[in-house]
């Protein structure tokens, strides 16, 4: 029994360790076509582009997430965003901004505010009325990058 | 055991014992200031559900019968409370539970701590009611427990590892006292014991749907109520699970099965179900309901009905 539970905290101390190495940055758009029809409840690429108007409005609300759109090129944050939704979720469009992690790197961003990118997303969705289990296949994609978007 | 028998043998004990042990003076005057300090909390930044502390609505789960963060009558591997890594968050509640012969009362308060550690004081008041008076202990006599508990998360995150298969796995105890140990020395049991588990939590966003296992090393009877060990078993291991769906960002329904011990050959125990539903009417004000199911307590049977808690946190 105590071999088994010394066995056990090592198993997990290695994998906690292995979770702190810095792996290779994500794929920032992984296409997946399985999820076509989660694109049709966007209203496909128009919807998605109407969305991130919407989204950025209140990003630039939010105290938490506004010092970071404020001063940015917004115009070309949403175009950047909409296609890479729209890749992810199966559709015909390209990509064409960086990955997470270097489109992140040196904000300090923490957790709380990525989180609160998450919230705002959502309430976005929730105002153009898409459907729920439609909004968590998108943001089950999304959630993973946040750990390249987090500083360590 | 014979309701004379058992008077008997608690004359016996009350008798021979100390002086019935003083519970902690402070724990409710300590509810009542939690509850009331985390109001200001509540009052700020209403807009549309944003807050200071910042986890996603539901993602801390509810607070279970014995004050974790959990479901109703699960502790889950979350950590308590809307503080995310870098911040503390805490939350107060009280359940009633009324079943056919009996009430269960609960209140607690939790800290969550860099979504790391959670660590609470729960107080329960089981009322026997009639039951009570066919025992011998009196009409409505109450049996009482205070739980300490505390928690630590030790891997995984139940929502942002969507992308692997592992889930967000922590560590817990519960620590439990029981206000009357006369009644449950009579029956064989010791008066404190503590449970400890291991929790594992995971959310399918892709499916919108929570899972927890929960597996508890415990020798409380009837969660502590009715004491610790008994003539009929001692400590085992016990397995419990939570399955909720989220049907919208602010309402999820689940169902939750707790298996018990059955330790006291005078009476029988058996495992405990329920299905729920849950309402966060604020980032501060959570609201459940559900069914529950708990099976035979002591001499009566078929224990079900419902069971509605407030939480209030932030």
């Amino acid at each position: 029994m105590r071999t088994l539970m010394l066995g056990a905290m090592l198993a997990i101390g290695l994998a906690a360790h292995a979770q702190d190495a810095l792996p290779p940055p994500m794929d920032p758009a992984p296409a997946d076509p399985a999820l076509r029809p989660v694109l049709d409840d966007f209203g496909g690429r128009e919807g998605l582009g109407a969305l991130m108007d919407d989204f950025m409005v209140i990003l630039l609300e939010d105290p938490r997430t506004q010092p970071f759109f404020e001063y940015s090129d917004q115009a070309a944050v949403k175009e950047h965003l909409a296609d890479q939704f729209c890749v992810i979720l199966g559709g015909d469009c390209r990509y064409e901004g960086r990955d997470m992690r270097a489109a992140h790197k040196g904000m300090e961003l923490r957790q709380l505010e990525f989180n609160a990118l998450v919230e705002d997303l959502q309430i976005a969705m929730e105002r153009r009325g898409i459907p729920f289990r439609a909004q968590n296949r998108l943001l089950a994609k999304l959630a993973p990058m946040q750990r390249d978007m987090i500083e360590k | 055991m014979h309701p004379t028998a058992l008077r008997a043998a608690y004359d016996r004990q009350a008798s021979s014992a100390p002086a019935r042990m003083s519970r902690p003076g402070f724990l409710r005057p300590l509810f009542a200031c939690a509850a009331l300090a985390l109001l200001p909390f509540g009052a700020h930044a209403q807009i549309e559900g944003r807050s200071t502390s910042d986890k996603l609505l539901l993602t801390a789960g509810v607070s279970q019968v014995e004050g974790a963060a959990g479901g109703g009558l699960v502790p889950w591997g979350v950590i308590g409370g809307y503080g995310t890594r870098d911040q503390f968050g805490g939350s107060a509640f009280a359940t009633r539970v009324e079943l056919d012969d009996y009430a269960l009362d609960s209140r607690g308060v939790l800290f969550g701590i860099f979504d790391r550690v959670e660590v609470s004081i729960a107080q329960q008041r089981f009322d026997t009611r009639a039951v009570g008076a066919a025992l011998g202990l009196g009409r409505g006599f109450t049996l009482d427990q205070d739980i300490y508990g505390a928690k630590l998360r030790v891997f995984g995150d139940a929502v942002y590892d969507q992308d692997r298969w592992w889930p967000q796995i922590s560590i817990g105890v519960q620590h439990k006292r029981h206000g009357d140990g006369a009644v449950v020395r009579s029956l064989g049991a010791d008066d404190r014991g503590t449970d400890v588990y291991v929790a594992a939590t995971k959310l399918y966003l892709a499916q919108s749907m929570l899972v927890n296992v929960t597996l508890r090393s415990t020798d409380a009877n009837q969660l502590g109520l009715l004491g610790f060990g008994g003539d009929d078993g001692g400590r085992s291991l016990q397995l419990e699970g939570s399955v909720a769906w989220l049907l919208s960002r602010r309402f999820a329904v689940g169902a939750e099965y707790r298996g018990k011990p059955d330790n006291l050959s005078a009476v029988d125990e058996q495992h405990a179900w329920d299905v729920f539903a849950a309402w966060t009417l604020s980032k501060h004000l959570a609201l459940t309901l559900a069914y529950v199911d708990l099976g035979t307590i002591a001499i009566a049977d078929d224990q079900r009905g419902w069971y509605g808690s407030v939480q209030v946190g932030f």
